[in-house]
């Protein structure tokens, strides 16, 4: 093979010059320890701005109401004060809240995931008239701020009788997204075509090819995509504030944004529990698949 | 002559592609236009839609300061979120980019607060800001330091959500990250054996090499400027007095508050114009700055 034959020269040219190349000042020892002790310094710093909040909403969600602003401050939460978590979830239909959202996310999720890879799967495996054009008419969508299109969507869902119905938050999601297909597509572009004819000469028709082979291939890809999905759907704001107005369907950001208005600079203890309740799914969902998560960033971000 | 038969070979690939562009037209052109109808009408729900002309746009530019202060609001913001987070994000992704231990640690950490941006962490924000029970103000009295009033100060607002925009620079940081490994490592031995010192190399190798992510980067951002919402609509609902009034708070607030949608849709399609600008004004002025490996010129 050839590759074999490139990667031992490749291997054979540095190795035989490395000493000449690693010139070493005279006090790099001492450079280098110092060097990394300021890096340390800064990340762990950083860190700390990213990861306070959150301890900070952890810990008051375990206090007593009158712990929470007493001076000095009370660090660590004692008693704690587990009984805040039944509180905020008997205040309001909290429960009803996840139900809605969690609907909400998994079939958006599973049928934006779905659209995205056989739209992804036409583009990158069948020629055709206009292929080109269409393809940057997906690209170009991807920079159109929804905003734009929110209104006449709102009237849309208005005229056949959607609005306060959870029809809205899923619907769009279901013809997939342009940053999804684009995704999808360069991934199925890396995998060789080879595989597609001899499933055809086997007598497989494309849709066999993409359910069972181009897919099963695609996991990391079809995975980001659906991780990054979940993710928009959970924390989905804007539609839901305008679509919804009867408590009973409420997701839990807008539950928590109802909370709020309702309870604004009291029951802070309260607020917080919610708020940690409210980020767990994500943030569990987030810790088993963060490799996922972050290649899925890197790639979209170098490729884009 | 048979007249020619439909192939089932030349229809199947918009079959395959058929569910985006079905979405498309429903709900990216279709309502793209519909919006721009809409914007030369009076329409606020009661009544049917009356055509008025050019008077939306009369009053957006000349009648409603506030589109001018959401603007300015916009610009405020970027000026701060984008250098700051740009720079900020570089510098952990260079360090991170050393051999560190707990590079993968790091790295989740710092990623968090960019999947679980919400309402949730835009509640916990306000109340880290909180001018008397907050995060934020306690810590700097440990030093005998009195903070600002933040979030009910007019210049204190803004600042504040440039501060809590940072928190979500985490994505930029892995996409720095990702494009930092990808610059072959014989660059930087060629220009060691050449004599160039680490400036030098950060220079001439790593910055010409990073411009496609500094420029995606810089895209999305400017683009994501124009459209902040949820965290001026929980911690500060634009206040106090339009300081963070941001331009998608203006539009809700016409549309769904005042419920003119026939001059929020002239709103939405000045926002459309305005990202539409940004964007191509960006495109054209990367082929002169971004440098694209392995790009046939």
């Amino acid at each position: 093979m050839s590759a074999q034959t490139r990667s031992v020269n490749v291997q054979d040219g540095p190795q035989r010059n490395q000493e000449s190349v690693r010139i070493r000042p005279k006090y790099y020892r001492t450079w280098r320890a110092v060097q990394y002790t300021i890096i340390y310094a800064v990340l762990i710093g950083g860190s700390a701005f990213f990861v306070i909040p959150f301890l900070w909403m952890v810990r008051s969600s375990l206090m007593r109401p009158q712990d929470i602003f007493s001076v000095p401050a009370i660090i660590f939460p004692w008693p704690i004060h587990w009984v805040n978590y039944p509180d905020f979830w008997n205040a309001l239909p909290f429960g009803r809240f996840f139900l809605n959202t969690a609907i909400v996310t998994f079939t958006a999720t599973i049928g934006l995931t779905f659209s995205s890879a056989l739209v992804a799967f036409g583009f990158a495996r069948f020629r055709f008239r206009g292929r080109g054009f269409l393809f940057l008419l997906v690209l170009a969508t991807m920079m159109l701020p929804k905003h734009v299109t929110l209104l006449p969507t709102f009237l849309l869902f208005r005229s056949i009788g959607w609005i306060d119905t959870l029809f809205p938050l899923i619907v769009p999601s279901l013809f997939g997204s342009a940053f999804s297909v684009f995704l999808l597509r360069q991934f199925f572009l890396t995998l060789p075509l080879e595989l597609d004819e001899a499933a055809r000469i086997d007598g497989a028709n494309s849709f066999r090819i993409f359910w069972q082979i181009a897919i099963p291939l695609s996991k990391p890809a079809v995975a980001t995509v659906a991780l990054f999905a979940f993710i928009a759907h959970w924390n989905e704001f804007l539609d839901p504030l305008i679509y919804l107005s009867s408590m009973e369907n409420f997701t839990v950001a807008l539950g928590l944004r109802f909370f709020v208005s309702q309870y604004s600079g009291t029951f802070w203890e309260l607020m917080m529990a919610a708020s940690t309740a409210a980020m767990l799914p994500i943030v569990i969902v987030f810790f088993f698949t963060q490799r996922t998560f972050i290649r899925g960033v890197a790639l979209t971000g170098i490729k884009g | 002559m048979r007249p020619p038969r439909v192939r089932w070979r030349d229809v199947e690939p918009y079959i395959f592609i058929s569910p985006f562009m079905i979405g498309l037209v429903l709900f990216i052109v279709g309502p793209t236009f519909a919006s721009l109808a809409l914007s030369f009408t009076r329409f606020e729900f009661v009544a049917p839609p009356e055509f008025i002309g050019f008077e939306n746009y009369d009053e957006m530019f000349a009648g409603d300061p506030k589109v001018w202060r959401s603007l300015w609001n916009t610009v405020y913001y970027m000026a701060g979120h984008i250098p700051l987070g740009m720079a900020m994000a570089f510098g952990v992704a260079l360090m991170l980019n050393q051999k560190v231990w707990g590079q993968a640690l790091f790295r989740t950490m710092y990623y968090l607060p960019s999947v679980t941006a919400s309402v949730a962490t835009a509640i916990v924000w306000s109340w880290v800001f909180n001018s008397r029970f907050g995060l934020l103000n306690n810590f700097l009295g440990l030093f005998g330091l009195e903070g600002p009033q933040w979030l009910a100060d007019t210049r204190f607002a803004m600042p504040a959500l440039i501060i809590i925009s940072l928190w979500g620079m985490g994505s930029t940081i892995v996409i720095f990250l990702a494009a930092l490994q990808g610059i072959p490592e014989s660059l930087y031995e060629s220009a060691s054996i050449d004599g160039a010192g680490r400036a030098r190399r950060l220079w001439h190798i790593t910055i010409p090499m990073m411009t496609p992510a500094i420029f995606f980067v810089l895209i999305i951002q400017i683009v994501g400027s124009f459209q902040v919402f949820t965290n001026a609509f929980i911690i500060t609902a634009g206040g106090p007095g339009d300081a963070t009034l941001f331009f998608v708070l203006h539009l809700y607030n016409k549309a769904f508050v005042a419920l003119r949608l026939g001059y929020a849709s002239a709103l939405a399609w000045l926002l459309f114009v305005i990202v539409l600008v940004f964007t191509i004004a960006q495109v054209l002025m990367a082929r002169r700055w971004v440098y694209y490996e392995g790009e046939i010129r």
